[in-house]
């Protein structure tokens, strides 16, 4: 029941920190409300800040799941404005 | 300019003293207020007050407009969050106490006494603000502004998290905010955010739930800003008090003593404590050293405990606040020198 279509989807391995999150925040803002993102980050930094602002910013995070090379990917509903 | 006061001396005593009659001032409003002597003669940097360093628009422009007219066009701004207006004549005091009345402004606090209490802009609006800092530093400062400790000056900070911008760990009595997370265990998915965000390594996962070391966690909340399901939430929250920290040639770290306090609780500390050094200071030392000198459990004992809050009383409860190798670690309750 996978709806992330290959333009919901992000890989920002090795994007550093702020850009992933800008990266995440400015895909979220192109999408409609309800839709879904999928963003693979890198464990440390990445997964310390970008679900954190993700969240501040008003959008859910629907899962998180372990990737075999330690990165993670995240499925993000976005929120409203 | 900011860390340093009382730099009126005899003369200057006597000619304020007959200057202030003449200008109908109280003299002792002088002696106390933010006038404080420069190096050159007959000027002064007037110090205003400026709690929690929030300033309105219409004060500002008043500053600068009393700069402008009464001094060198510039302001300095403290370490402890003040406007001071520098270069004035004694000559002004007047005409400037009497301006600063129109928009509700007066001038901070110098001496031996409570001085104007600083704050971060707590959960107003920094995003790992975790308590209002601003209403409390203003309310802190409507009720004890000026007192005086009969000894020395008397600083208050707020700091909205863990991460204390506004260094409570020195001050006369810091304030940090602090949450107790709690995990709801039905909504928990298991993914580990918590964990890895959690930088003081207080969370580990058991199974598919993260369990918390009550001897590792600071109360910082990063656990519950980063749950996306809000399985990890706020179970309560509230102030750690720290008490005797100071600057200076011979700085102290405050220790921390207790948790969790409400706000209510934390004037009644503020009381409590100034009541205790006022009776057991002795001279001109701040409350670091009435504590160094008389051990700080005689303070727990005869202050916290009769608040009925959350006493920090060991060591090994303070260790979690302290870094590998800082000279925390080296104060058994002692001070190794004069202070
Ligand atoms: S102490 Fe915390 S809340 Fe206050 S300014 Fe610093 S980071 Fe923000
Ligand atoms: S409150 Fe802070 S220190 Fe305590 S478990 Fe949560 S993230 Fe870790
Ligand atoms: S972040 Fe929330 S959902 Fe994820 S493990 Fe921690 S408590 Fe559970």
């Amino acid at each position: 029941m996978d709806q992330t279509t290959e333009e919901n989807r992000l890989d920002l391995r090795g994007v550093l920190c702020p850009m992933n999150f800008v990266h995440t925040k400015l895909k979220l803002e192109e999408m409609a409300e309800g839709q879904t993102l999928e963003v693979i980050l890198d464990d440390g930094e990445a997964m310390r800040n970008v679900p954190r602002n993700v969240k501040a910013d008003g959008h859910h995070i629907l899962s998180v799941h372990k990737l075999p090379d330690n990165s993670y990917k995240l499925l993000i509903r976005r929120g409203t404005d | 300019m900011s860390t340093q006061e009382e730099p009126v001396m005899e003369g200057l005593k006597a000619e304020l003293r007959r200057e202030s009659r003449r200008l109908r001032l109280d003299f002792n409003e002088l002696k106390s207020g933010g006038f404080i002597k420069q190096t050159q003669k007959d000027l002064f940097t007037v110090r205003l007050r400026c709690p929690g360093g929030q300033v309105t628009a219409d004060k500002l422009h008043l500053a600068a407009d009393i700069a402008q007219r009464f001094g060198r066009g510039e302001v300095h701004l403290s370490v402890r969050q003040s406007v001071e207006i520098p270069y004035v004549h004694y000559q002004h005091f007047d005409a400037i106490t009497e301006e600063l009345k129109t928009v509700n402004w007066s001038v901070a606090s110098c001496g031996p006494r409570v001085r104007v209490p600083t704050a971060c802009a707590g959960c107003t609006y920094n995003p790992n603000g975790l308590v209002d800092t601003q209403s409390m530093c203003r309310e802190v400062d409507r009720r004890y502004f000026g007192i005086p400790t009969g000894h020395h000056k008397f600083k208050i900070s707020f700091s909205g998290c863990p991460i204390d911008c506004f260094r409570s760990r020195e001050m006369d009595l810091g304030f940090q905010g602090v949450v107790e997370p709690k995990l709801v265990e039905e909504l928990c998915t298991g993914c580990e955010l918590c964990v890895k965000n959690c930088e003081d390594e207080a969370l580990r996962m058991e199974g598919s739930l993260p369990v918390r070391d009550l001897d590792k966690c600071i109360w910082c909340g990063d656990c519950v800003k980063i749950c996306p399901v809000d399985a990890m939430v706020v179970d309560r929250r509230g102030w750690l008090a720290r008490v005797g920290g100071k600057h200076g040639k011979h700085p102290l770290f405050a220790y921390e003593v207790a948790n969790f306090l409400s706000d209510d609780q934390a004037f009644s500390l503020i009381e409590a404590t100034l009541g205790w050094y006022r009776s057991q200071g002795r001279g001109r030392e701040r409350i670091g050293a009435t504590i160094a000198r008389l051990g700080l459990e005689q303070y727990i004992q005869e202050v916290i405990h009769p608040l009925g809050g959350e006493a920090i009383e060991s060591p090994q409860e303070r260790r979690r606040y302290w870094a590998e190798g800082n000279l925390y670690g080296l104060r058994g309750g002692e001070a190794t020198r004069k202070i």
